[in-house]
């Protein structure tokens, strides 16, 4: 996922995962990657980070990690640890 | 049962009355409802076995009283952390001591309701008597947002109390409803098992309730533009930081001296009025003494808790754990643990409580014992008296003042032990973790003065109970120690300093000082020394006051003068620099302070990880103690 090359990142249609998408960006999410620990998924199923929900990437931490996200009306930060296991759409730049 | 006592008696005095219970995702205003509902009257402690704490309280409606249980905050009822496996359980009827609640109080908040739907139709699958608390419906309107309340209960088929918990509107209206549980209405036909089916269930409620979601929060948004921003984030973080110590130290100050004035004056009344020399002295010296020491603590102990509470409900403590979770992960820990371990800077037991803010265990029992190596206010006094000692006040360092400088290396040395100590900890015996760092950031709001007041009580009260007894009784021991058994004939004819300085010098508290020389002889520690060392186990600070009993027989207006001058029997000197310095390094590590252990023991439900962290911490100490003076002697000091 990571390796893609840089112009196939960050296109609208495309799947990437979460911490892949810039700061001021939306997408949805389509679901996750299927190596990660499901007690991992569910509680971010919990928080709202399931499939068909968007969302927005607010911004990142002054020291990079970790980032605040927008999902499901609620604001909350995941590390890059854990927004590596959501894969998400992202939208067309508004 | 062998939890908290304070656990067991709740059930019992509470046995045959009808329970209900409140349940609802963190941040949901569980708590503000639950405050609402019981005033402070509320009996925490734990739950049995485990490190979650357990609130109950009771709430009077026409003469009944009721049973009302806060549950710990959970996203769902397919449990992942411990808070969350205790309200499976409970619900479940799964704890043998405690009953299963007669009925359900959901609290959701309503601008977030599209997410916490999915609780309540898994909470709606359980079956009891069930009524959802909607908090926020006020925020809800003015983001943009509505939600037809009437439409919603038929929807849901249940009661639904709108109310807005920090103002405790609606409140009145929750606790009729209490009463008559048997008679809410119930749904006619359950929720969907399943995730996926429950979301769609939860769709078509909130389309029936005409549910439209809020817009984001432009004033939060326009705050975190400058609080989170790479630069001006940062210097704002400093500078709450500095504030915080800020007024902690200067605030605090005044009310302290004025209680410590009022107890000296007090001191003064009782020994002019009491004949007889051994109940004078324990009253004046022995109960004023420990009570001071109690209530000068209290005013900033007080006044911590309120910057907490205030900090936590403004909405800045989760944007402070943001800015730190990248530093605090070095550790193994996370971002909410940074709080913990600033607050213990002026005090571990604070700093030990708001360990409840995280979610994982682990993480809270390493934080718990570690944040003791932080360098609280208690441990001031000590190195004041022992930096005085050493250095002397004129000296500069490379143009700076080298006791400020001596003093800055002993909080250095306190802040990267607790981190390095954390660090060791996260990657041994509390390795490896379920739960992912997932943190919400509220918007900002104003707390109400009723909640941070709250807040603080109920903290004040814990610190008040477990560490206030522990001081208190302890200056009693300690005094009874330093003065008994009774030498009146041995000092008949001295003069009033030198009979104290004897009947000291032959009290219990001497022999108890021989008998642990041993242990802190290669410390350079005297006896003198070692009872001060004992009797600082109820706070550190009565290390300067028990050697200033100790010493202060022969000049008592400069006990700090008598204090470096004081020699042994063999005439050597006792606080020769590398002495001094191993007294400075053995403070800077050893657990020397009874109130944590308590509260430790408190917190994490088991004798355990206090006997472990005093006993790491006892052994670092000494250790660090002991290479501290070989290195002194070894540079000729």
């Amino acid at each position: 996922m990571c390796t893609q090359p840089k112009g196939a990142r960050d296109q609208t249609g495309s799947v990437i995962v979460l911490a892949q998408l810039a700061p001021g960006r939306r997408a949805t999410i389509v679901g996750t990657i299927p190596q990660a620990n499901p007690n991992v998924t569910n509680r971010l199923g919990q928080l709202g980070f399931r499939a068909h929900a968007r969302v927005d990437v607010i911004r990142r931490a002054p020291l990079g990690d970790p980032t605040i996200y927008r999902v499901q009306d609620t604001e909350l930060c995941l590390r890059r640890r854990e927004a590596r296991l959501i894969e998400v759409v992202p939208e067309a730049d508004l | 049962m062998t939890a908290c006592h304070d656990v067991t008696d709740s059930p019992v005095a509470l046995a045959g009355i009808r329970r209900v219970a409140l349940i609802g995702s963190p941040n949901a205003g569980k708590t503000s409802v639950f405050n609402h509902l019981t005033g402070l009257r509320a009996k925490t402690g734990n739950y049995p076995g485990v490190t979650v704490g357990r609130s109950v309280g009771t709430t009077t409606v026409d003469g009944v009283a009721i049973a009302v249980e806060d549950l710990p905050g959970t996203y769902s009822l397919d449990p992942i952390s411990p808070d969350e496996q205790v309200v499976t359980d409970l619900l479940a009827g799964k704890y043998s001591d405690i009953d299963r609640p007669d009925a359900l109080v959901l609290v959701a908040d309503a601008t977030t309701l599209r997410r916490s739907i999915m609780l309540v139709g898994q909470v709606l699958r359980l079956d009891l008597p069930c009524l959802l608390a909607l908090t926020m419906c006020d925020e809800l309107t003015s983001r943009g947002g509505r939600i037809d309340v009437e439409a919603l209960s038929k929807a849901l088929g249940i009661p639904v109390v709108p109310v807005v918990g920090h103002r405790g509107t609606g409140i009145d209206s929750l606790r009729a409803q209490l009463t008559s549980f048997e008679r809410w209405q119930r749904p006619p036909i359950l929720p969907p098992a399943g995730q996926q089916a429950v979301g769609a269930w939860g769709q078509s409620v909130l389309d029936a309730a005409d549910y439209v979601a809020p817009q984001p929060d432009r004033r939060t948004h326009r705050i975190d533009r400058v609080l989170l921003h790479p630069l001006w984030g940062t210097v704002a973080f400093f500078a709450v930081m500095f504030y915080f110590f800020q007024i902690l130290f200067t605030a605090a100050a005044p009310l302290r001296d004025g209680i410590g004035n009022a107890l000296t004056w007090l001191g003064g009344q009782v020994a002019g009025h009491v004949g007889n020399p051994v109940v004078r002295g324990l009253l004046s010296q022995g109960l004023i003494g420990g009570v001071g020491t109690v209530l000068q603590f209290l005013p900033q102990i007080v006044l911590l808790f309120l910057l907490l509470a205030f900090l936590e409900n403004v909405g800045y403590m989760s944007r402070a754990a943001f800015l730190m979770d990248r530093v605090m992960a070095k550790t193994g820990l996370e971002g909410r643990a940074f709080v913990a371990m600033l607050s213990s800077y002026a005090c571990a037991i604070p700093g030990i409580m708001a360990t409840r803010t995280l979610p994982s265990s682990r993480d809270r029992i390493a934080t718990i014992v570690t944040a003791p190596l932080a360098t609280c206010s208690a441990r001031l006094p000590v190195y004041t008296l022992l930096v005085g000692m050493l250095v002397a006040p004129r000296t500069h360092w490379w143009g700076l003042s080298a006791q400020g400088i001596t003093m800055f290396l002993l909080y250095l040395a306190g802040g990267a032990s607790s981190l390095i100590a954390a660090l060791l900890i996260k990657s041994t015996i509390l390795r490896g973790d379920l739960l992912p760092f997932t943190m919400e950031l509220p918007p900002y709001r104003m707390p109400s003065p009723q909640a941070l007041l709250a807040a603080m009580w109920s903290a004040a009260k814990v610190f008040l109970r477990k560490a206030g007894t522990i001081i208190l009784a302890t200056s009693l021991v300690l005094w009874a120690l330093l003065n008994l058994p009774v030498r009146e004939a041995q000092t008949r004819g001295l003069s009033a300093t030198d009979a104290t300085a004897y009947v000291m010098n032959h009290s219990y508290a001497a022999d108890l000082g021989r008998a642990v020389e041993p242990v802190f002889a290669p410390l350079g520690f005297d006896w003198r020394t070692d009872v001060a060392l004992v009797g600082s186990l109820s706070a550190r600070e009565v290390f300067v006051s028990t050697l200033g009993q100790v010493s202060a027989a022969t000049n008592p207006a400069n006990p700090r003068e008598a204090l470096a001058a004081l020699t042994d029997e063999h005439g050597h000197r006792v606080f020769t620099a590398p002495t001094v310095i191993a007294l400075m390094a053995y403070f800077v590590f050893a657990l020397q302070c009874m109130s944590t252990i308590a509260v430790m023991r408190r917190e994490t439900n088991s004798w355990r990880w206090p006997a472990f962290a005093f006993s790491y911490m006892f052994a670092l100490a000494w250790v660090m103690a002991f290479a501290a003076r070989s290195v002194a002697i070894g540079l000729g000091a």
